[in-house]
């Protein structure tokens, strides 16, 4: 076991300029992440979170303080930390299978054949069960089926670290919930490393290991990490009624609504 | 799972509006033979309107014309007196009188050169236009003012500078039809949304990989408007072009 966590994120500030207007959205965050740990950050809208997601996949510049993965400093994204995005992002030019082929044909141009590649592609669209669906295009399929896609395009990079910004955010209950098992079942089976930006409390407490709770911006604090001390496999329904799971889910709850309510009017 | 089956069911089911463009890649033979006999209405419902527009023209066209005193000759007055000009147009009785049709293809040939230069610089810049802040900031004002000049005022400019009337026609169908399709090409790219420009970030790819794979189909809607509207007026200008210089063309025909 080294010294130093898998991913580190040290002392980060971030802050936005326009002309000499400057604002703080982050303030010192500092965090530790493991190798196979799932953690969910959760707050407010706009306090920060697609911020620190974006700084920690390289897609914005830290204004101080470093990310650190194994120890080494990452300034720049990267397939080692891929994304999967709140809307999907897929190139809706290309069908489900050219969208996870344009990734794995990038990252694995130079350590796998041709067929290896197709393989390796349809393996990861049949972790997500979209291998029916691989000749369709983006907008032929429903909103849940994208994000499949797109965690198969994410997990296809075989990322270090699986960055998820509120992935099934624009999805209906069911199909969420249907999701989440997926992810579940693909965490329990691959043991990636994620780190999850939600805002749904039940989703955090069901998915994480543990829960990074976030202070309201401008100038966003990690205000409380919560272990989330359950067995996994997690089941959904048996959970329901679970103490350790209520309790978890009671912390995370005050802490949103009465700690650190909404202030302004969104 | 249940509900992920039903899902997909519905998504490939689900009955496509009469008149849509076919997306499914494999209609089935029924498909085919109930698209066949719509497709020979929309045809001729798509022809048979302008063909009756011309018909009608030319009747109110030969009714003014044919009084006595009309300035401008009549339809049948033309036919008989172009008839050789119109059915033999590709005659070639010296080097400067050639057929219609030989005339019409000169002039193509030099707008499809122009034209094909002014697609692929208009593109190039077009897009470093779109991409660069500093190329846009640079650039976008000497852009706004030359392609305000109009496409006649290059002719002598390219007359003195090529010599010859035929470098210089294509010249000014590249000048003419290149501002539509960078403007519009730079619009495109900027209009390039963050998430596709993080995905490529992510994969790391290559500013030629992402000019290929990401920039120009996203961009396409854009770049085809700019093709399409330089395509119009290069036409435009060559038949002036040639009125002017000379020559072989459509232009110097008329
Ligand atoms: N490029 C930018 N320039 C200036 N300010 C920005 C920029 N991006 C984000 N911000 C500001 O940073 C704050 C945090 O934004 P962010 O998108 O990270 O919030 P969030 O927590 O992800 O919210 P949500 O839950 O709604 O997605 C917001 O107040 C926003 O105004
Ligand atoms: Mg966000």
């Amino acid at each position: 076991m080294p010294a130093y966590p898998y991913l580190k994120i040290d002392h980060v500030d971030k802050s936005f300029k326009r002309g000499s207007a400057e604002t703080e959205v982050l303030k010192d965050i500092t965090l530790g992440i493991e190798k196979g740990e799932y953690v969910s950050i959760i707050g407010h809208s706009g306090c920060g979170k697609s911020t620190l997601l974006n700084l920690v996949a390289g897609l914005l510049p830290v204004s101080s303080g470093a990310i650190l993965l194994e120890n080494k400093e990452v300034n720049d994204p990267g397939p080692d930390r891929a994304v999967v995005f709140q809307n999907h992002s897929l190139l809706p030019w290309l069908t489900v299978y050219a969208n996870v082929k344009i990734a794995v044909d990038k990252v694995f141009s130079g350590t796998k054949t041709k067929i290896q590649r197709h393989d390796w592609i349809m393996h990861n669209l049949d972790l997500v069960q979209m291998a029916h669906a691989k000749d369709k295009r983006p907008s032929e399929i429903s909103g849940g089926m994208k994000q499949r896609v797109g965690l198969a395009r994410a997990l296809a990079m075989e990322p270090k670290v699986l960055l998820l910004d509120e992935p099934f955010g624009a999805l209906d209950a069911l199909t969420r919930a249907h999701l989440q098992d997926s992810v579940m079942a693909i965490h329990t089976k691959l043991g990636n490393t994620v780190l999850m930006i939600t805002h749904d409390v039940d989703e955090a407490v069901l998915l994480s290991d543990r829960i990074v709770m976030m202070t309201n911006g401008p100038a966003a604090r990690i205000g409380e990490i919560l272990d989330v001390p359950l067995q996994r496999p997690r089941k959904r329904l048996a959970l329901a009624g679970d103490t350790t799971y209520l309790k978890c889910r009671q912390r995370v709850l005050d802490f949103l609504y009465e700690r650190h309510h909404f202030v302004e009017a969104a | 799972m249940n509900m992920h089956a039903l899902k997909t069911e519905n998504a490939t089911a689900a009955p496509l509006p009469a008149g849509e463009v076919v997306r499914l890649p494999t209609p089935k033979p029924s498909f085919i033979t109930s698209k066949v006999i719509p497709n020979a209405k929309n045809i001729a419902a798509n022809v048979i309107p302008p063909i009756l527009m011309i018909g009608l023209i030319l009747v109110v066209w030969q009714i003014l014309c044919s009084k006595p005193g009309a300035t401008l000759p009549s339809p049948s007055k033309i036919r008989t007196e172009a008839y050789d000009l119109i059915v033999d147009p590709f005659f070639i009785a010296g080097p400067q009188d050639i057929g219609l049709g030989w005339r019409v293809l000169t002039s193509l040939q030099r707008v499809a050169i122009g034209y094909g230069f002014a697609a692929v610089v208009g593109i190039l810049l077009g897009t470093l236009v779109g991409q660069s802040v500093w190329a846009m900031r640079g650039l976008d004002p000497i852009f706004q003012i030359l392609r305000t000049i109009s496409p006649l005022a290059w002719l002598p400019i390219s007359l003195a500078a090529f010599r010859d009337s035929q470098p210089s026609a294509i010249f000014v169908i590249f000048i003419t039809a290149v501002w539509p399709i960078i403007i519009i090409t730079a619009v495109g790219i900027r209009n390039i949304p963050q998430d596709y420009r993080n995905v490529a970030a992510v994969l790391r790819l290559n500013p030629a990989e992402f000019f290929i794979k990401v920039m120009i189909p996203s961009a396409a809607p854009y770049i085809f408007t700019g093709l399409r509207i330089g395509i119009g007026l290069s036409w435009l200008a060559i038949v002036a072009a040639e009125m002017l210089t000379g020559g072989v063309g459509i232009g110097f025909f008329i």
